[in-house]
């Protein structure tokens, strides 16, 4: 119903949302969010090892959450937010229809109650 | 304004929604029964609305298109049961881009004086489906996750 559902795949979503599933990955995004880090810099504030952070950034990457790069000896993980605002809109969309269709019922018998008759369509729009 | 209440248990095939309305009951009526009312309400700004077809009566097809200025067309449709009433208006709902899962969508006015109250209840085939068409984003275990995906997406949003 919103256009946004319409680009993106069932099997993307299912990628997004299972990253998302995690708590330690939530937070590792969440980290990123302030900025590209390394492994060891990811790992510091966790009580997990760093092959168990590996782990979840090679999760995280296979959603298209995260994108990686070596600088010298190290491997940076950075934020890639597109995943994110389509799973957003895409949850958003049920909530947003009825609010604004809601919105749009309050304007509407408003303006009957002000005019006592019915307002002509602006956009010309029903049969 | 009132806030527009959703809900959705984790595992059940429900939505209920509920919104107060700062207008008598026999008005909001009206505007859920005559076609060129609905079309100036139902669904976002963002899409043109045409009511193609609207028998507001037991058994009577009901069918409205949403179209984008993309030349996108989302079209929905079902059946009437029972003659609608502000006490009761249920009607099948599918969307056409989605089909063969339907849903069973009631819709009551309570009746409160200068104000209505609104309340929706959508009962769809499976969890799955209800999930898939509602997008409400209160599924099973997801709550948190949502919670942060806005904390995050603000924060991406003012990074941008």
């Amino acid at each position: 119903m919103d256009a946004s559902t319409i680009d993106i795949t069932e099997e993307q979503l299912d990628a997004v949302f299972g990253a998302l599933a995690d708590r330690t990955r939530r937070s590792i995004l969440a980290r990123l969010a302030e900025g590209e880090a390394s492994v060891n810099e990811l790992c510091a504030p966790f009580a997990v090892s760093q092959p168990a952070i590996s782990q979840h950034l090679k999760v995280l990457e296979r959603a298209g959450l995260i994108s990686r790069s070596r600088k010298g000896t190290a491997r940076l993980s950075h934020l890639v937010a597109e995943p994110l605002k389509e799973a957003v809109a895409w949850l958003g969309g049920y909530r947003e229809y009825w609010e604004e269709s809601y919105e749009r019922l309050d304007e509407l018998l408003d303006a009957i109650r002000r005019d006592g008759s019915v307002p002509t369509d602006p956009g010309g729009s029903s049969s | 304004m009132t806030e527009l209440k959703v809900t959705a248990e984790p595992g059940s095939h429900e939505v209920r929604t509920e919104r107060e309305i700062d207008a008598p009951r026999d008005l909001v009526f009206r505007a859920f029964k005559e076609p060129e009312l609905l079309a100036q309400w139902l669904g976002p700004r963002r899409y043109e609305m045409e009511v193609d077809t609207y028998e507001f009566h037991d058994g009577g097809r009901w069918r409205y298109l949403h179209k984008d200025d993309q030349g996108n067309t989302f079209g929905f449709h079902g059946v009437f049961h029972g003659d609608p009433t502000p006490d009761g208006m249920v009607q099948t709902f599918e969307f056409e881009g989605y089909p063969g899962h339907v849903s069973l969508d009631t819709a009551v006015l309570e009746d409160r004086g200068e104000k209505t109250l609104v309340r929706t209840v959508s009962v769809f085939q499976s969890v799955e489906d209800r999930d898939g068409m509602v997008q409400a984003g209160m599924a099973d275990g997801m709550r948190e996750a949502y919670e942060r995906l806005d904390e995050l997406t603000a924060k991406l949003i003012a990074n941008s």
